[in-house]
């Protein structure tokens, strides 16, 4: 039972090197997608690991739950907060810096010393026999599930089903109005003081038709209104060259 | 499989293996090819075209000249591209689509260069997760696209591209647990072996809808086409690649076609057994006879996608994200129950075929009866609800209710403190201004 074979030791040493690669990138990177794709490393990983030590089933449900849900959630947040933002490296806790060393190394500690000195002398059973008592990894699981964890399975999921619930409904917004309709929305654009049609299209009439080339009105006088308000805000409005002198003197004064 | 067949599994020579995984690597690269040309011709056919017919017999060797081409194309890399990320992600998409064929089988124990070895690369009790597994990998690879293009359309149709995923996955994973229930396995070869009287398509016919919807959504393919909406995404995802990488989405895109078709084909149509009428000849479900019934049927399922692509127009995304949370899922949910239920009434519970219809009838009645009683009470609370609003429209309108400023109840008319007459306006008059 104790022996490991070179395919083993070879999946052992390749794995391990990786998802302490990993673990090591995710806290290094500047970059928040970075340090999402290493964690995603170590969960692949550990889950070759799993596999690998005859638990095929949590090994698969570590991809498709850890990796394939909960990585992909932290991405889409992420990439939807900035596609370009990295992390500020301002410290808001003083001494946060020294706090985390210090808590960090006890737990390095425990786990060396306590986990070490609780297991050493312990025979590797393995999972071999576990998995044969039932006929497989996964029948193992389910009786012990349904069983004699029953309870602690079921509570587990109404736990979690109350904090989908509890998101969902601090996520939800009540509608005291119905929606207006596109008629209606229609009419009160008429009522406003806005111009109600199509705003003109960036660089009509100009010489340039690119998104920050401000549109020329029918006296020849260049309007912003064509230019998106992300843009106008930034001050990304290039200037109008056209032969018409007045129409230059309007855009210097842009 | 039977028992003694499992030990067939993971104990092939090693010059065996590379011939299983280069012989699945060609197969899967011409099904793209072929895929592609074939795809191309329905669709010319179905708008009243012929479609490439030029190179090589009846232009089958289209394909493979646009590759060559696709490959020799000038590379653009844009300028804000994160380049790790931008280089990584075509890599991830394509090696997911060809690692998850490693457990299709294809066909029966075989006689390979004198050594006796399934027809299958290989395959463990939980292979049908694997699949579920990679394809969830794969999906990182359209995501970071999106991403390291630096660019706002790749970015929205990766996103997008990525939620529609996860989410069909949840009911494709769905549409498993009742074939799981009746194979008793989630590996392969014996859901393969569990289906020789019948296909699961048929007596799990609900199961097999709501996968073959689900694949559909998986791979981006139209009707649920969405990542790839030209009108509002240009090119989705890889709107900012080119050259090989482009051909690595590509090929991607399209094996992963041919790998939900193939667990399709798996899960619900018997794998490699042959159909009916050919089964009846002794010599089909052996040798390499297999094969060919598995490329037939898994040609079927490609057919259909062509076909909804040349017929149907894409959806609305916030239809189609509705259809899959709203539709599918509680639909599959409801089919696990009532199969589990089956399962163990014919299972444990000794039951006669009388007592079970007399039973499911009064289920029946009972629910009948039921949603008339909730139906009826939830109409008489509707009309007591509007018979309170009524009344409380009919009441003026107190801006100080229960000693607080409140604001009007729907329908109630607020005065106006005016310094002419006094005006009388309802309330969407007095909101809108």
């Amino acid at each position: 039972m104790n022996t490991v074979n070179t395919g083993e030791a070879i999946v052992f040493w390749v794995c391990a090197v990786l998802s302490v690669l990993g673990a090591v990138g995710l806290i290094t990177s500047r970059k928040a997608v970075h340090s999402a794709l290493w964690m995603a490393l170590t969960m692949i990983n550990l889950a070759v690991l799993y596999i690998a030590n005859n638990a095929p089933f949590l090994g698969m449900v570590q991809v498709i739950v850890y990796t394939g849900a909960v990585m992909m959630l932290f991405l889409f947040v992420i990439m939807v907060v900035g596609v370009d933002s990295s992390d500020s490296l301002i410290e808001t806790i003083k001494g946060q810096r020294f706090l985390a060393m210090v808590l960090g190394l006890l737990l390095i500690v425990i786990m060396v010393w306590g986990l070490g000195s609780s297991l050493a002398g312990l025979p590797a059973v393995g999972l071999g026999e576990a998995n044969r008592i039932d006929g497989g990894n996964v029948q193992g699981i389910a009786h012990l599930i349904f069983t004699d964890y029953l309870i602690v399975f079921e509570v587990t999921s109404a736990l979690l089903i109350t904090a989908a619930m509890g998101a969902m409904v601090l996520a939800h917004r009540e509608h005291w109005q119905p929606k207006p309709t596109q008629a209606q929305l229609s009419v009160a654009r008429f009522k406003s003081e806005e111009h109600p049609g199509n705003r003109p299209n960036p660089g009509i009439y100009a010489r340039h038709n690119a998104v920050d080339t401000p549109a020329l009105l029918p006296d020849g006088t260049p309007t912003d209104a064509s230019i998106p308000g992300a843009l106008r805000a930034r001050g990304e409005i290039a200037p109008v060259d056209i032969n018409d002198g007045r129409a230059i003197e309007e855009a210097d004064s842009l | 499989m039977t028992d003694g067949q499992w030990g067939w599994f993971g104990v092939d020579p090693w010059w065996i293996v590379i011939v299983k995984v280069l012989g699945i690597f060609v197969l899967l690269v011409l099904l793209t090819l072929f895929t592609i040309w074939w795809e191309r011709r329905v669709v010319s056919r179905m708008q009243h075209r012929i479609g490439p017919n030029r190179v090589g017999p009846f232009g089958l060797l289209q394909s493979l000249m646009d590759g060559v081409k696709l490959a020799l194309k000038e590379e653009i890399v844009p300028k804000g591209v994160h380049l790790a990320v931008y280089w990584i992600a075509p890599i991830i998409s394509a090696t997911m689509a060809f690692v998850a064929f490693a457990v299709i089988p294809f066909g029966p124990l075989v006689n390979m260069f004198g050594v006796q070895t399934p027809l299958q690369l290989t395959d463990f009790p939980v292979s049908v997760l694997y699949v579920l597994a990679i394809a969830s990998i794969g999906i990182y690879g359209i995501v970071l696209a999106g991403w390291a293009s630096g660019s706002i359309y790749p970015l929205l149709g990766g996103l997008r591209s990525s939620a529609q995923m996860i989410s069909y996955e949840i009911a494709m994973g769905l549409s498993f647990v009742a074939v799981f229930l009746y194979a008793g396995s989630m590996s392969t070869s014996e859901i393969v072996a569990s289906q020789e009287p019948i296909w699961f398509a048929v007596i799990l016919l609900p199961s097999f809808l709501i996968y073959v919807t689900a694949m559909v959504g998986e791979t981006n393919r139209a009707p649920f086409d969405l990542p790839e909406a030209e009108g509002e995404l240009v090119g989705g995802f890889h709107t900012e690649y080119s050259s090989m990488k482009f051909a690595l989405f590509f090929l991607a895109e399209y094996i992963n076609m041919v790998t939900v078709s193939a667990l399709a084909t798996t899960l619900f149509l018997g794998g490699w057994r042959a159909p009916w009428p050919i089964s009846l000849w002794e010599a089909s479900n052996t040798g390499y006879w297999p094969i060919l019934w598995w490329l037939v049927k898994v040609q079927i399922f490609i057919f259909v996608f062509i076909w909804l692509r040349g017929t149907l127009p894409r959806l609305r995304y916030d239809q189609f994200m509705k259809f899959g949370w709203k539709v599918l899922i509680p639909v599959s949910i409801a089919w696990i129950l009532i199969v589990a239920t089956a399962r163990v009434l014919r299972n444990d519970v000794t039951m006669t075929n009388t007592q079970i219809l007399l039973i499911g009838g009064a289920i029946i009645v009972v629910l009948i009866l039921g949603s008339w009683l909730l139906q009826s009470r939830s109409d008489r609370k509707a009309a007591e609800q509007e018979e309170a609003e009524a009344k409380a429209m009919a009441r003026p309108f107190d801006a100080m209710a229960g000693g607080y400023p409140v604001p009007p109840m729907p329908g109630q008319h607020v005065t106006l403190p005016t310094r002419r007459a006094t005006s009388s306006v309802t309330t969407q008059e007095a909101i809108d201004g």
